[in-house]
């Protein structure tokens, strides 16, 4: 058993022929993903560092670190306070996204041109909440004065670190958003069905769900923590 | 049978590739000028591209050294002759203005760090050799890789732009230290130029994503049929971790100088606290100058064994093809260069023991450091002993692989002073630091290169340089940098980064000692300009290359026509069947990677006890029957 394993990889590496199975283009958006995931954890570092050099949250303390559950308690169309009410519809949002864009490779791997473009046309959906809600999450908190450079809830760190790492997020999903867009029209003329596969849809399925992995951390950061 | 189909799977994505880059879909045969040398997508015009362009950003940065040398040799001297390049830099008393000096040694060292040591040698040899030597007919994307080196060039006119900046160019070193580089009002150089630095420095980050993905992946997938990783040569092993590093570190800077763009343009303060600018308290408040070091090393220090793996892949196979040696250690030399590449990333903190940090982390940071040698000396023995009784041929790319060797040692010896926070906290920021650097990485890259480039430029350009101007070229410049590095470690309480030393009593001592490097950097330039000559009469007038194989070499590049076409080998590409240093085996000078292995042999790095002998003898006895 054992030796069988091991030739096997010593075939896959021997050359002529790709060792993880896998075309080019997959293999760099893999690659880009990894290097992707280190300018999110410089940013999220830094987060890190600041955050832990201002004072803890502290009620008393106008200058201390804000409580999450008191800066996110708008809720579009409705008055009053609901606790990260709002977010969470927006993670579950980009969360439900990135399952229809599960199904939309799917149905590119069954050459389901309809399927295609049923399943992507809702993640691009989702994805257009998602940046609308940021959007409206965004005109809401400079409306009550918090900026890059201020912010009426606290530490003033907390505005600039929170439009930066939101934005760069918002700015790869509205990328997404962008690159899905175009590949639904490239289904709808028919070009991946011509090529004969979908692995277009694949490699963006690849980003969409890293775009999502990615607001799990910033959701942490800035949300829960 | 199946392994066939493949290739023939990896020509067709190539087919397909290639009239997707060019919608127009004419031909290799009759391209326009403009697809076939500017929006080209063969590796090898590409890395022309990067070699020739990183070639004139040396000629400018070295310049600029001068330039400021002049300044710190003789700063006293009336240097209004310059007057017709600088301008308004030059003082009414006829010296280069303080900011300009700092905007020249800031320009320096990111050309020489990011645009000729980065883009001009991993960019040129990556794209050059990759496919050349695994055997693959171009890269996994050519259209990224041309879109690799447009976005160096951009980012490159971008830094050109910055020159003519009314406020004058970034000044607060190659590393941009905020609240110098954060804060307008800090520095003439920091009002504009460091924006421009910074849009610049994305741009050429950009570039560097985009080729590392494209050399990763080929290494991975593209290579020829029985090209195993340890069968590569060492350059491929080289750039491949050196691409892995760079898609790692050079992110981290992105992030590092998007907080730098905001806190300059958005009054964010990620890095700003309590500051006062003439006598005036600024609001910013709550962040930290030194987060910016640690993102800034955390590519730093990476980045410097960015420029420093390349060099090492290009001696180590120069080393052993003109001296008829297998290269010693074959494996030990992978494994060195993967303990480098990890390594690299966990001591970026030995270049800030100054900033007050806890002198029990600062140990941790001495420790790695310190073990960081021993990977690196590995490589240094494997080195001499590839030389050591080896039919040695003294070529100019011999002769400079050689010598990156002994800068290598050189400044490699000094970084373990500096590795001992203890010294360091003397050392820092002093000439001795410059020393180091200039050593180990500046001029040993640049011996690196150099071999490279004379080893390989036959094959670029189908015609030999003048070997004359080469070998003045060597002994020039191997002479001048010691001339002017080595003094310079006496001067190691002299501050770095200070136009003139002449308001200190103390540093009157070293007045002759910096005249005298001043004349060694201005001769050291001469010599690079004789290089310059050379390359480029050689390209259109050089004796003619008539052997397919000069060097009698054993790797794949030299299996492919004199001047190779677009995909490289006009019929199939060779099969591999050994590891591509069997040099001096079994009587023979040489045995190419594409010959299979005789009944006898014992392919490198298989178990067995082979006596050489016998097998000699064994395929004496074949012959004669
Ligand atoms: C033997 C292993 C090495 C050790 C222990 C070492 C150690 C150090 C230390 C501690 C510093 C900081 C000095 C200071 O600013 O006070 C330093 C600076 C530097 N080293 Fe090394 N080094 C080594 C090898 C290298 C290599 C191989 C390279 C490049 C290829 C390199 C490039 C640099 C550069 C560029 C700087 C200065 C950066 C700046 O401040 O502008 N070093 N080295
Ligand atoms: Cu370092």
């Amino acid at each position: 058993m054992e030796a069988t394993v091991q030739s096997n990889a010593r075939e896959l590496w021997s050359g002529g022929d790709s060792p993880f199975k896998v075309s080019y283009g997959k293999i760099m958006m893999w690659y880009f993903l990894i290097s992707d995931t280190f300018s999110f954890a410089g940013l999220l570092i830094s987060y890190g560092a600041i955050r832990l050099s201002q004072p803890a949250h502290d009620e008393a303390n106008p200058l201390s670190w804000p409580d999450p559950n008191h800066v996110f308690n708008a809720v579009p169309f409705l008055h009053g306070h609901y606790p990260l009410v709002f977010v969470t519809f927006m993670t579950f949002t980009l969360i439900f996204s990135s399952v229809t864009m599960v199904r939309a490779v799917q149905e590119g791997h069954a050459m389901n041109r309809k399927g295609v473009l049923f399943w992507l046309g809702l993640t691009i959906i989702g994805g257009l909440i998602f940046v609308g809600s940021q959007a409206f999450e965004w005109s809401h908190l400079i409306h009550e004065g918090m900026t890059q450079k201020s912010n009426p809830f606290g530490a003033s760190a907390f505005g600039g670190l929170f439009f930066l790492i939101t934005g760069f997020h918002g700015f790869h999903v509205s990328v997404g958003v962008m690159l899905n867009s175009w590949a639904f029209l490239m289904t709808f003329f028919g070009a991946f069905h011509r090529r004969g596969h979908y692995e277009m849809i694949e490699k963006l399925g690849l980003y969409w769900h890293f775009v999502d992995l990615v607001w799990v951390f910033v959701f942490l950061a800035f949300y829960l923590l | 049978m199946s392994q066939e189909t493949t290739i023939k799977e990896h020509l067709e994505t190539h087919v397909t590739d290639h009239d997707h880059d060019h919608d127009h879909g004419h031909h290799d045969h009759h391209q326009s000028f403009i697809s076939k040398y500017i929006f080209s997508t063969d590796h090898k015009t590409i890395a022309k591209q990067f070699l020739v362009t990183g070639i004139i950003w040396a000629i400018v940065g070295g310049g600029l050294s001068v330039l400021f040398r002049i300044q710190l040799g003789y700063p006293d001297a009336d240097l209004s002759w310059m007057k017709p390049l600088l301008g308004k830099w030059i003082t009414p008393e006829g010296h280069i203005a303080p900011e300009f000096y700092n905007a020249l040694i800031t320009m320096h060292g990111t050309i020489l760090v990011f645009f000729v040591l980065t883009a001009g040698l991993s960019g040129t040899f990556s794209n050059y050799l990759i496919p050349l030597m695994i055997g693959a007919r171009d890269m996994a994307s050519g259209f990224i890789n041309m879109l690799s080196y447009w976005f160096f060039f951009l980012s490159s006119v971008v830094m050109a732009v910055s020159f003519f900046l009314a406020t004058g160019p970034a000044s607060g070193g190659w590393t941009a230290y905020p609240p110098l580089n954060a804060l307008p009002a800090a520095a003439s150089g920091s009002v504009a130029g460091v924006d421009y630095w910074l849009v610049s420095i994305v741009l050429f980050i950009v570039s560097v994503l985009l080729g590392g993905l494209n050399y990763i992946t080929t290494v991975i997938n593209l290579r020829t049929r029985g090209m195993k990783m340890f069968r590569l040569p060492l350059p491929i092993w080289a750039f491949f971790l050196t691409a892995v590093i760079g898609l790692l570190s050079f992110p981290v800077l992105l992030s590092a100088g998007v907080l730098l763009l905001f806190d300059r343009n958005l009054g964010t303060s990620f890095y700003l606290d309590q500051i006062y600018i003439g006598g005036e308290a600024l609001a910013n408040a709550g962040g930290s100058p030194i987060l910016y070091q640690h993102l800034f090393w955390f590519l730093g220090h990476p980045e410097v064994y960015i420029i420093i793996l390349p060099a090492m892949g290009i001696a180590s196979e120069v080393l052993s093809v003109h001296s008829r040696k297998p290269i010693f250690g074959y494996t030990a030399m992978i494994y060195s260069l993967l303990a480098i590449a990890v390594l690299s990333f966990i001591v970026w903190a030995h270049h800030m023991f100054m900033t007050g940090m806890n002198p029990f982390i600062g140990s941790i940071f001495v420790i790695f450091t310190l073990i960081i040698a021993v990977p690196s000396a590995v490589k240094v023995f494997n080195w001499l002993t590839t030389l050591w009784r080896g039919n040695i041929k003294l070529t100019p790319p011999m002769m400079f692989a050689i010598g990156f060797v002994s800068l290598f040692i050189s400044g490699g010896v000094t970084g373990i002073f500096l590795g001992n926070s203890s010294i360091d906290v003397e050392l820092h920021d002093t000439y001795f630091v410059v020393a180091h650097f200039h050593l180990v990485m500046g001029v040993a890259a640049f011996f690196g290169m150099f071999a490279g480039i004379y080893h390989w430029f036959p094959k670029m350009f189908g015609r030999h340089m003048n070997n004359t101007l080469s070998y003045i070229h060597f002994w020039g410049t191997i002479v001048c940098a010691y001339l002017i590095f080595f003094p310079m470690h006496w001067e190691y309480m002299l501050p770095r980064r200070y136009p003139t030393h002449a308001g200190f009593d103390t540093f009157g001592m070293f007045a002759q000692l910096n005249e005298f490097i001043t004349i060694a950097a201005m001769a050291s330039f001469a010599f690079q300009l004789i290089f310059v000559f050379n390359f480029f009469y050689s390209i259109w007038y050089g004796r003619k290359l008539k052997e397919q194989n000069p060097y009698h070499a054993t790797t794949l590049e030299w299996t492919t026509p004199i001047r190779p076409g677009h995909g490289n080998w006009p019929g199939d590409i060779p099969e591999v069947h050994r590891w591509a240093y069997d040099y001096s085996k079994h009587g023979r000078d040489f045995i190419p990677q594409t010959e299979p292995l005789s009944q006898y042999e014992i392919e490198h790095g298989e178990h067995g006890d082979e006596m050489d002998s016998d097998v000699i003898a064994h395929e004496n006895d074949d012959h004669q029957s």
